[in-house]
């Protein structure tokens, strides 16, 4: 039995029926096959073995402990989890808290211009790369390289690099230019633009290498007819190339986003906040008051917001991106 | 036989161990250039006695260090033997039955005979037993001064705050940062605590410290607190260091007047090969009030399975409070000793000075044993604000009597 099945699908892999349809036609009457058959739980065993583990993750360690956090987010928990309710008093208290507060506008500023700037500059690299230039690999090395370092690394380096007497500033001033002034990390209100600079030089070499998967999976034939049918440069990009890399934006809109919210050791090593509270991010309130101030109860609250926001935002996204799909 | 090895310094462990030894894994937060050779007066004497130490510095002083302790100890990989600051920070832990009972050993030794203030002892002390070592006594309430800043300026060095906020204008002209200060809310913090003391008075910093009265931290006296602090936040101004060190390093270096800071930066200043009342002068608490407060750094031992461990981690307990090693580090660290009878002769006229007032009882209980460590956090996110933006005094002082109303 075991045999034939898998004969069946091998057949039908190789008949040549192209795109993503033959797929979901051998899928389709698999599960229909698989529903005739009475030991359905045993058919590809060695698989779900193998997956044991990782559902297993997925069950415990995310959904459990997600519904803990949740569940003692309603506590009074000081260092230690205790059960003794205390209602959205965690919550009354974490909003009318300045610092979480400026938490939130600075993921929201690092958030938006990060996601945009990087997708933009990312894709406009791999575009320019894609040009066939001369030392590819080169350059291509080059925007990756700095992916390499962790981002304790980088907030250091970045530290190092803004620092207003030994880095840029002090550079450019002794090399003549006396009044000049680039200082955002001594600067409350643009501090997180320091830290945006320190995360997109970090992060765009990815996402431009994503991109450039993404370019290199273009037909050559979509170039020759679009510049048989005389089609600018720009315009084919804009209108023809990017439309049919809708999944490579995706999965790079997903790793974007993912390193945004959890956006934390940066921070730490470039600026643990400062000056004041004005570079806070909610992930290193979360942090601080679970550990610093031995108050889990209120960092479970924030963990917890923080969690229902990304929900907010990924809800109506995946509805969007994978509801509409099994309609149409 | 035992007791020939009495003539080695460290003779009651080496009496005391005989048998096996133990890997000992220590963590602490100290990492600035005063504090490791502190810490290898520590670890030379444990060596000796034919343990290994094996040492766990954190670096980023106690507020990255304590939370990535307090996860090893909850999350199961205790290390052996843990610098804390004794006082609230542990509570829980004891509670949850995670730390070594110390008593026995305490008992044995007559730890409470021998530490001085025995509110130290105190603060390790829960529900009658005994779970810490003190190991020096800190204070905060002290400006460092540099010579060099103020002849650079042709003033005199002052004698107290006052006057020193009265040459802070020469200072600047000089080209001079009046006062330098680390930008990180524990360090504010400390500044603020200190002025505190000096300003508003002992008896209404106990009544809000301790006894949480939102109405007196509302009052006046407060209020002229928060004045002096938005005055001292212009003169730290230019001061875009972080970490409390760099900053010394301002004052050691004659680029800054002065530094709140507690007495651990007296090691920087001996590493620097500074000579205290030539180079730099130091004022217990201001120059104005002569009061210190006796915090502190103590060590715990979370409970670990293996024997050996158990028995390394009496021994380092006992070495850490003996006299040889009391003397050693609290030199190397610039801390006062927890024991009244050692001979600290050798120490200098700031350790004087520290002493001398330790002795005439003019301590406070350190507001790390006075509050919570969720208020603690709260004052330090308040008072990394103001001193890094021009958040008013009135608005600060609003803040913080809010704070102290709901603290625990």
């Amino acid at each position: 039995m075991w045999t034939s099945s898998h004969g069946q699908i091998d057949r039908r892999i190789a008949t040549p029926e192209p795109g993503l349809s033959g797929l979901h036609l051998i899928c389709g009457e698999m599960d229909m096959n698989a529903a005739k058959r009475p030991n359905r739980w045993f058919r590809n065993l060695s698989a779900k073995v193998a997956s044991i583990p990782m559902i297993l993750t997925a069950l415990v360690v995310f959904v459990g402990g997600t519904a803990w956090t949740v569940f003692y987010s309603f506590t009074g928990s000081r260092l230690l989890p205790k059960v003794k309710f205390v209602g959205f008093d965690q919550y009354e208290r974490l909003w009318s808290t300045r610092r979480w507060m400026i938490s939130i506008e600075n993921l929201a500023v690092y958030g938006i211009c990060s996601l945009i700037l990087t997708m933009v500059l990312g894709f406009t690299l791999a575009a320019l790369l894609d040009r066939k230039i001369r030392f590819e690999n080169t350059f291509r090395t080059i925007f990756l390289y700095p992916f390499a370092l962790s981002f304790v690394v980088t907030g250091l380096a970045w530290q190092w690099i803004l620092n207003p007497d030994f880095g840029l500033q002090g550079v450019v001033r002794r090399w003549g230019w006396e009044s000049f002034n680039f200082d955002p990390l001594n600067n409350p209100d643009l501090v997180i633009y320091g830290l945006l600079i320190a995360g997109m030089w970090q992060g765009t070499g990815l996402v431009m290498v994503i991109m450039l998967a993404g370019l290199r999976g273009i037909d050559e034939d979509i170039w020759k007819a679009t510049r048989v049918d005389g089609i600018g440069l720009v315009k084919t990009y804009v209108q023809v190339i990017v439309p049919m890399m809708r999944p490579v934006f995706v999965t790079a809109l997903v790793i974007i986003s993912s390193g945004i919210i959890k956006l934390y050791d940066l921070v730490v090593a470039q600026t643990n906040g400062g000056p004041g509270i004005s570079s806070e991010v909610p992930a290193k309130y979360v942090i601080d008051y679970m550990f610093k101030a031995q108050n889990l109860g209120q960092g479970f609250a924030a963990s917890t917001m923080m969690l229902v926001s990304v929900i907010i935002i990924l809800v109506p996204w995946a509805y969007l991106e994978f509801g509409g799909k099994k309609h149409g | 036989m035992k007791c020939k090895t009495k003539l080695l310094s460290a003779a009651a462990i080496v009496c005391a161990t005989g048998a096996g030894a133990a890997e000992i894994e220590v963590t602490h937060w100290w990492t600035s250039g005063g504090e490791a050779a502190a810490v290898s007066e520590f670890a030379k004497a444990f060596r000796a006695t034919g343990h290994t130490w094996v040492d766990g510095a954190i670096a980023g002083s106690c507020g990255t260090a304590r939370p990535i302790i307090i996860s090893r100890i909850l999350g199961g990989d205790p290390m052996a033997a843990t610098q804390l600051n004794h006082g609230r920070q542990a509570e829980e832990l004891i509670e949850a039955g995670l730390m070594t009972d110390l008593t026995e050993i305490a008992e044995a030794e007559g730890w409470k005979d021998l530490v001085n203030p025995s509110a130290l002892l105190d603060s390790c002390t829960f529900e009658g037993r005994i779970y810490c070592v003190p190991v020096n006594i800190h204070s905060a309430q002290w400006l460092w001064l540099s010579h060099d800043a103020f002849e650079k300026a042709g003033v005199d060095v002052p004698k107290d705050w006052h006057e020193f906020v009265a040459a802070a204008p020469a200072l600047q002209k000089a080209g001079l940062v009046p006062l330098a200060m680390g930008q990180q809310g524990w360090q504010q913090n400390i500044a603020f605590g200190t002025l505190t003391i000096a300003i508003a008075g002992i008896d209404d910093w106990r009544e809000v410290t301790v006894n949480k009265n939102a109405e007196v931290a509302a009052g006046e006296s407060y209020k002229s607190v928060f004045e002096a602090a938005a005055n001292a936040r212009e003169l730290a101004r230019d001061s875009n260091v972080q970490d409390w060190n760099l900053a010394t390093n301002m004052v050691i270096t004659g680029k800054a007047g002065g530094q709140i800071m507690g007495d651990w930066a007296q090691g920087e200043f001996q590493i620097a090969g500074q000579v205290a009342d030539q180079d730099y002068t130091c004022l217990p608490g201001l120059g104005i009030n002569k009061i210190l407060d006796t915090g502190g750094d103590a060590f715990y031992f979370p409970k670990v399975d293996d024997p050996e461990v158990q028995a390394g981690q009496l021994d380092l307990a006992s070495l850490l409070i003996s006299r040889e090693v009391q003397v050693s580090f609290n030199l190397a660290k610039g801390s006062l000793p927890v024991r009244g009878d050692i001979d600290m002769s050798s120490a200098n006229s700031c350790m004087q000075k520290g002493l001398e007032i330790l002795a005439a009882g003019g301590v406070l209980p350190s507001g790390d044993m006075a509050l919570s460590a969720d208020t603690t956090t709260q004052v330090e996110d308040l008072m990394a604000e103001f001193w890094a933006s021009d958040l008013s005094a009135t608005e600060a002082q609003a803040r913080y009597v809010d704070i102290i109303a709901r603290a625990d």
